[in-house]
């Protein structure tokens, strides 16, 4: 399996906070979709984040990051600049916030394309337009021209995940790319990520508070707590986490058509922070 | 539906206008009423006999009810009259017609200066929060918002026309150039370079520049807070972090997201520091022997001129509901969520 990412023993402390966000985390990452799952403040938004280098109030220390021929840690920002967006992406949770609000939808998916690749208007509005198709948006020369607030949830991740795809980047960080939408429209728009994923050979990670859509959806997961990576495992696998918190977070799900008593609670160890695991 | 509600909106303001305008038109006849002048004696002079006096006060209505005098008052007003200056024995809105230019042309100039001044160094100190661009900004701006205007004049006078002759004296151009071009907008910069004397331009800029300056400084601490604070509203957004994500240097990121979301708050604030700097332009005239509104306005409430100061007070407030009704104007223009 070729690699795309390689991280060994990532932390990153944030200035002016006793303990920091991520402690240690160990991983790699081929061409698949790897889920990383925790509580919030795990740190697993952090980690996304890191892996960007986007994180200008934190200090982040690893013994290897390395993205293909790239060394991360060694790369100064003005090298960042054309990675970012280019090679590695990011789709951030809610478009309501992270499109920005006086800006046409369009010319933001354009610019993700002009950043990077010295071209017309013309080119580049062709360009977002295409991608705005393959998105399942249908009507897309009105779509263009629409503002934010103009759009639904649904459509506007729709919209962020055509400007992430755009420059066809090596690796997608999906930072909980569903977790705002209407339960109807989350398979929607996540099987359209899935099949451009796909299609484009990229690599994956999402990042999720949910097991069951991480499930179904990853090859691999990341369990995170307080910062660490406490266990790593094939996503059909999930039933055999041998990890304490892996199994609390299994049991503490509801099933359908499962015994009607209440639902175990979830136990939380001091000493699963302390603990190194792979 | 749209343009139905487009138009509820238009009226709303429209009433709010009329309501405001009103309100400002009993103030300035309150003060008038109030203000310890007799207009009377102002017209007929110490001398006059009892009889005189009585025909006046009778003819300026002053022995009718209060309402009805309001009522004269309004009608005048609505009409184009202010009265008459008792100092000048003009019209009171001739003199401030050939006042007012000399004062817009500096305040221009000055919001000109503020508003680059303030916004560039709200967004560097936004930018570099807490580290030492930051703390310089808030000291020049402190000091800007501290040192009161007639001082820094004569502090500034002292050194770049006293001392370093960089520039011109009190005055708009040099005596010996007074008279030179015809005065067509009563702008001297636009009247110079319409008659094409750049000589005479060059005098009035030299003239305009200090003052100009110094109010342009003192109307930046303002703006810069406020563009700082602004500016760090928007930098904690989400859409900021997607255009680092695209690709976009901190720089790019700024300016091309970030800024124009805070245009509508920016325009505001600088509208009303701009009806500021008429306003306040009584004292900074006043050291630079600026031929101005607030001149004008100084020495006519020295000597109860009170036709001359109510219509000085009813300018300055209708200004700032223009002003007002300008940025709201603008906030569509900028926002697309209002229109």
């Amino acid at each position: 399996m070729d690699t795309i990412l390689d991280i060994q023993n990532l932390s990153v402390a944030y200035r002016g906070s006793p303990a920091p966000a991520v402690r240690g985390a160990s991983f790699t990452l081929g061409r698949e979709r790897l889920g990383i799952v925790g509580e919030s403040g795990s740190g697993k938004s952090t980690l996304g984040r890191a892996l960007l280098k986007l994180l200008p109030t934190a200090d982040i220390t690893a013994d290897r990051m390395q993205f293909r021929e790239v060394d991360l840690l060694a790369t100064p920002e003005k090298r960042m600049l054309g990675i970012r967006g280019k090679r590695i992406s990011m789709i951030l949770q809610d478009p309501k916030f992270s499109l920005n609000p006086i800006r046409r939808v369009g010319d933001q998916v354009a610019e993700a394309w002009r950043v990077h690749v010295k071209c017309s208007k013309a080119e580049a509005r062709e360009k977002a337009l295409a991608m705005l198709r393959s998105v399942a948006i249908r009507d897309v020369e009105r779509v263009y021209d629409l503002y934010p607030h103009q759009v639904s949830g649904g459509m506007g991740q729709r919209i962020m995940i055509a400007m992430m795809l755009l420059t066809e980047p090596e690796l997608v960080i999906a930072d909980e790319p569903t977790s705002a939408l209407d339960v109807t429209v989350r398979m929607q728009v996540l099987s359209i990520l899935d099949g451009l994923v796909r299609d484009r050979g990229i690599g994956l990670i999402v990042i999720s508070h949910d097991l069951n859509l991480v499930r179904n959806f990853c090859d691999r997961v990341l369990i995170m707590y307080a910062g660490r990576v406490v266990e790593s495992l094939k996503a059909s696998e999930l039933d055999k986490a041998q990890h304490p918190y892996t199994r609390g977070l299994l049991a503490a799900q509801p099933r359908i058509g499962g015994p009607r008593r209440p639902l175990p609670v979830l136990q939380r160890r001091p000493e699963w922070a302390e603990e190194v695991r792979a | 539906m749209l343009t139905h509600s487009r138009t509820r909106g238009f009226a709303r303001q429209v009433g709010t206008i009329a309501v405001t305008l009103v309100g400002l038109l009993i103030l300035t006849f309150v003060i008038g009423r109030l203000m310890p002048a007799d207009p009377v004696r102002a017209i007929v002079g110490e001398e006059a006999t009892q009889d005189t006096y009585m025909q006046v006060y009778q003819e300026l209505g002053l022995d009718r009810p209060l309402p009805v005098q309001f009522l004269m008052y309004l009608r005048d007003v609505v009409t184009g009259d202010f009265g008459t200056s008792i100092r000048t024995g003009q019209p009171v809105i001739h003199d401030i017609a050939a006042v007012m230019p000399a004062t817009l042309e500096l305040a221009t100039l000055a919001i000109l200066i503020g508003a680059t001044l303030g916004i560039t160094m709200g967004v560097i100190a936004a930018v570099k929060k807490d580290r030492w661009p930051d703390q310089l900004i808030r000291v020049i701006s402190l000091a800007g918002h501290s040192m009161p205007i007639f001082w820094t004049g004569m502090i500034a006078l002292l050194i770049f026309y006293a001392w370093l002759g960089w520039v011109g004296g009190g005055g708009r151009i040099d005596d010996y150039f007074i008279g030179l071009v015809p005065e067509v907008t009563h702008f001297i910069l636009i009247d110079a370079a319409l008659a094409g004397e750049w000589e005479v331009f060059w005098s009035a800029l030299n003239h305009m520049i200090l003052p100009a300056s110094l109010l342009g400084y003192s109307s930046s601490a303002y703006i810069t807070r406020m563009t700082r604070s602004f500016m760090l509203d928007q930098i904690n957004q989400e859409y900021v972090t997607t255009a680092r994500v695209k690709g976009l240097s901190v720089r790019q990121t700024i300016w091309r997201h970030a800024f124009l979301n805070i245009r509508v708050q920016l325009v505001t604030i600088v509208a009303l520091a701009y009806g500021a700097l008429l306003e306040g332009a009584v004292l900074i005239e006043t050291v630079f022997s600026w031929p101005g509104f607030g001149q004008y306005l100084t020495s006519n409430l020295m000597i109860g001129d009170m036709n001359a100061v109510m219509t000085c007070v009813l300018l300055v407030g209708v200004i700032f509901i223009a002003l007002n009704l300008l940025s709201d104007v603008l906030y569509r223009v900028f926002d697309p969520r209002t229109r």
